[in-house]
């Protein structure tokens, strides 16, 4: 059901997508996709892993060329064959990982490819003093000369923001800018595309979060299976219907995702894992943690607060200045992950890309190498147990791949991640560690994850849960420890917290429900 | 874990015309076996009796059976290249690694004339097993000094094996005092110009080396992993390989092939000339595994390819030389056509080919 909507400021839209269909080998990515984008609206495309979101924004700046179709801009036909062509044409885009070059300054890295110039030579007190000025804008006060890499990821990918607004852009793309952001961050980016909205941008918004689509949209696309489920005006779609038509079954979803997975009556066994004053300077603060067979424990906090480091070191990923590990009782010297790994410990990293998934390798390859790593080198697992393994966790999984033989690079972000799953449940082990395992992915697939997870869970295996999504914390953990500023700040069991008070512990605000632990 | 089809194996069917053609295009290994047979072939039609094989002395001569023969030692060095490459790595200490390794052997065996019942003959200074194995062993050692640099110390690669491109040719040059040393033992001839079943011996010699190292890929985890770590390090790292150390196995691997190109030269010009020998073989066994479809990014690998870019590059070398070429424009030729090749694999060129038809 398509709603037409009249848009009485712009009668025309600034850019129009028409019949867009695009095919990839075994795969239809769109077929007969339309969108239109006034000036001065903030639209939200919406939509599960594997609708067809990024083939769009793909095809919209030149990353692809569609098979059928056409992209009008002021009613103009254009055909945008690189991203370089879509920016000159206006159409910016700010992807959901971040496209910059780390090593190079903040302010080179907004004005890259197109330095001020001053007699023919780059002007770089003019580039930083636009930098900061653009920066500005966004309320951030950094140092433009320092290195990007200096900053966090929520700080990049504002720099990566206000690097499209230079290119002084008509139509700005927002793929997925607020994974990686706090509450905070969020905000101030929400402000900043008002004020762009009111100088008459306009904006295509993607992202997973309904709170964060009906805070700022003023129409929203929805699509599914790679076909355009409708358009809608933002204030006419409720929640439910939202939802409804991304994952086009019947009602409950919504209220599925609320439900607590956990009844609440686990029971566990010894501590599997225990960590004494385990710590490292400017990571993590000396610490003791402990989890117990059969228990999930989440780590809630924010961004830099000592979540992930403290995963890394009970991995073996960093090395750690202090403290000890004791796994199942014995003591244990982590140098590297192998250890850890050789001690049954799994570790999916926050870092998809970088991290975890070997993007020209295939699923296969990729499910199978941590168990391979751990049988070692001289022991090749036979071509036909990786296939069997590599099948049954693409099964139990519901991993949406074409074959287990095609690359994990090709899959779409949630079926990636659950193929690094499979990676650690090959090697069954007895802790496993995710961190962010539902980040950047739509509703179902969480969900699928999740409801995994937890049932590994029953079945003896500790988790160590690290989600920035409040509610999934809550909702999940049997435990839950709240980091702050690199150590831990509180313990609580299950039921005792609710969204408010763990928001105030994270904050740091008041000294609620007791500083146990 | 693909050995000889680098990225197609598991490639599904891409499109509707499934011809022979499209096969032959899109498979991996097409463009390198291509080149190739379109060098056979103007070769076959410039060359007289290019292809005419004859036995003489119960051995095979002819033009392929020569080019195969001379290809030997840059096959080897192209096999080690590979795997070093495919960790996303390169050695430019190649050549002097070759000069080292034929210099020791050469100056361990050297051969003084002895009258045996009044025939003269030549004996080795050190049984010849010695001299091979402290030449193979100077090039491990090289092989483990590039390592360390590249996988204990993190140096990038190109900075690291340049520290041994110098210091290797020089210590070489530093033995010999400069001078060639020439060897008057007759059995160490056998590696480079020996013939064994009425074949070259060295064709034997790189057959090994393929076959354990294709086996070795196969059969162990070898393969998974150095592509692994090619393509993404730090992932590696996390899902448990030791990636440091399976950085300095590929470096002594690729330093071992390289000493055993040296025998190999050493060998078949008699002599060691620590000045001359393998100089710029460290680019032709770049530029072999570049051919064959390796991208320098790292990654997926052919070992196969990097065979057949072998014979590619001396192939080339030969029909110009049999043309009557000289030699100077031989190096220009060779970058046409190499030229050529790498752009008929670049995605780019072919994109713009397109949308030119287009």
């Amino acid at each position: 059901m398509n709603t037409q909507v009249n848009h009485d400021a712009a009668p025309v839209p600034l850019l129009e997508l028409r019949g867009i269909s695009k095919s990839f080998p075994g795969v239809k990515a769109l077929s007969n996709v339309a969108l239109r984008l006034y000036p001065g609206e903030v639209h939200t495309l919406m939509g599960q892993n594997g609708a067809g979101k990024s083939t769009l924004i793909k095809v919209l700046t030149g990353v692809y060329t569609p098979d059928s179709g056409e992209i009008m801009l002021d009613g103009k036909p254009i055909a945008p064959a690189s991203t370089s062509d879509a920016q000159a044409l206006g159409i910016s885009t700010v992807y959901q990982e971040v496209n910059l070059c780390p090593n190079l300054s903040v302010a080179e890295n907004i004005f890259i490819g197109r330095y001020p110039r001053r007699f023919g030579a780059i002007d770089w007190r003019s580039m930083q003093q636009q930098a900061r000025a653009l920066l500005q804008q966004l309320q951030i006060d950094i140092d433009v000369t320092a290195q990007l890499s200096a900053y966090p990821l929520a700080i990049q990918q504002m720099v990566a923001i206000s690097r499209a607004l230079n290119i002084s852009a008509r139509v700005l793309i927002l793929d997925e800018p607020t994974s990686s952001l706090d509450e905070a961050e969020v905000n101030l980016l929400f402000s900043v595309l008002r004020r762009l909205r009111e100088q008459g941008m306009a904006i295509l918004f993607v992202t997973h979060f309904l709170d964060q689509t009906y805070a700022i949209s003023d129409r929203i696309t929805v699509m599914r299976n790679g076909e355009r489920e409708g358009e809608y005006p933002c204030s006419e779609l409720s929640r439910l219907a939202l939802v409804n038509k991304m994952i086009g079954v019947a009602a409950d979803t919504q209220a599925l995702a609320d439900e607590p997975l956990h009844d609440g009556a686990a029971v566990f066994g010894a501590n599997v894992v225990e960590a004494q004053g385990l710590g490292r300077k400017g990571a993590l603060a000396p610490m003791d943690f402990h989890i117990r067979q059969g228990e999930l424990l989440g780590l809630a906090g924010l961004l830099g607060s000592g979540r992930t480091e403290l995963a890394r070191l009970l991995f073996g990923a960093d090395k750690a200045d202090t403290g000890s590990i004791r796994i199942k009782g014995k003591a244990k010297n982590f140098a590297v992950p192998r250890d850890a790994i050789a001690a049954d410990i799994g570790f999916c990293s926050e870092d998809r890309k970088h991290e975890g998934a070997i993007l020209s390798l295939s699923v296969r390859e990729n499910i199978i190498l941590a168990l391979q790593a751990r049988t070692g080198l001289l022991r090749a697992i036979p071509f036909k147990r990786q296939q069997a393994l590599a099948d049954e966790y693409v099964k139990a999984l519901g991993i949406k791949t074409a074959s287990i033989e095609t690359p994990i690079g090709s899959l779409s972000g949630g079926n990636q991640q659950k193929a690094l799953l499979a990676r650690w449940l090959v090697t069954n082990p007895t802790m496993l560690i995710l961190d962010e395992p539902t980040r950047g992915i739509d509703v179902r697939a969480k969900q699928e994850i999740m409801s995994y997870v937890t049932k590994l869970c029953r079945k003896g295996m500790a988790i160590l849960f690290i989600s920035s999504e409040l509610p999934e914390v809550l909702r999940c953990s049997d435990r839950i420890v709240v980091m702050r500023d690199r150590k831990a700040c509180g313990e609580y069991a299950r039921g005792e917290l609710d969204d408010t008070t763990v928001l105030q512990v994270i904050a740091g605000d008041a000294h609620v429900a007791g500083e146990a632990a | 874990m693909s050995i000889s089809t680098p990225a197609g194996a598991a490639r599904p069917a891409t499109t509707s015309d499934g011809s022979v053609l499209h096969t032959i295009l899109t498979h991996p290994l097409g463009r390198p076996v291509g080149a190739l047979v379109l060098l056979l072939l103007v070769a076959f039609f410039t060359i007289p009796g290019f292809f005419h094989l004859e036995v003489r002395d119960g051995h095979l001569y002819g033009s392929v059976i020569d080019i195969i023969n001379r290809a030997a030692p840059l096959m080897l060095a192209a096999l080690g290249m590979t795997l070093v490459i495919a960790t996303r790595g390169i050695d430019i200490s190649v050549g002097a690694v070759v000069a080292l390794s034929g210099t020791v052997a050469a100056m361990l065996i050297g051969g003084t004339m002895v009258m045996d019942n009044g025939v003269p003959t030549y004996v080795s200074n050190m049984p010849m097993g010695w001299a091979l194995a402290a030449a193979l062993g100077a090039a491990l050692l090289c092989g483990a000094w590039n390592g360390v640099l590249v996988a204990g110390l993190g140096l990038q690669p190109i900075v690291a094996t340049l520290i041994l491109m110098v210091a290797g040719r020089g210590l070489a040059q530093l033995l010999t005092d400069g001078q060639i040393v020439t060897v008057y033992y007759k059995p160490f001839f056998f590696i480079g110009s020996g013939y064994l079943f009425g074949l070259p011996f060295s064709l034997f010699l790189v057959a090994a080396v393929f076959f354990i190292t294709a086996l070795l890929m196969k059969k162990t985890a070898l393969g998974l992993f150095i592509q692994a770590v090619g393509i993404n390090p730090v992932a590696a790292r996390l899902a448990g390989i030791r990636t440091a150390t399976l950085i300095f196995f590929v470096y002594v691997f690729c330093a071992a092939c390289a000493g055993l190109s040296g025998l190999m030269i050493s060998s078949n010009i008699k002599s060691a000339d620590a000045n001359n020998a393998g100089l710029m073989l460290e680019l032709d066994a770049i530029l072999a595994v570049t051919l064959g479809g390796t991208s320098l990014a790292g990654g997926k690998f052919s070992l196969v390819g990097s065979m057949i870019g072998a014979l590619i590059i001396q192939t080339l070398t030969y029909t110009i030389y049999s043309l009557g070429v000289p030699p100077e424009v031989n190096m220009v030729v060779k970058s046409v056509v190499v030229f050529l090749v790498c752009m008929s694999q670049s995605s780019e060129f072919k994109q713009l080919l397109q949308r030119r038809k287009a």
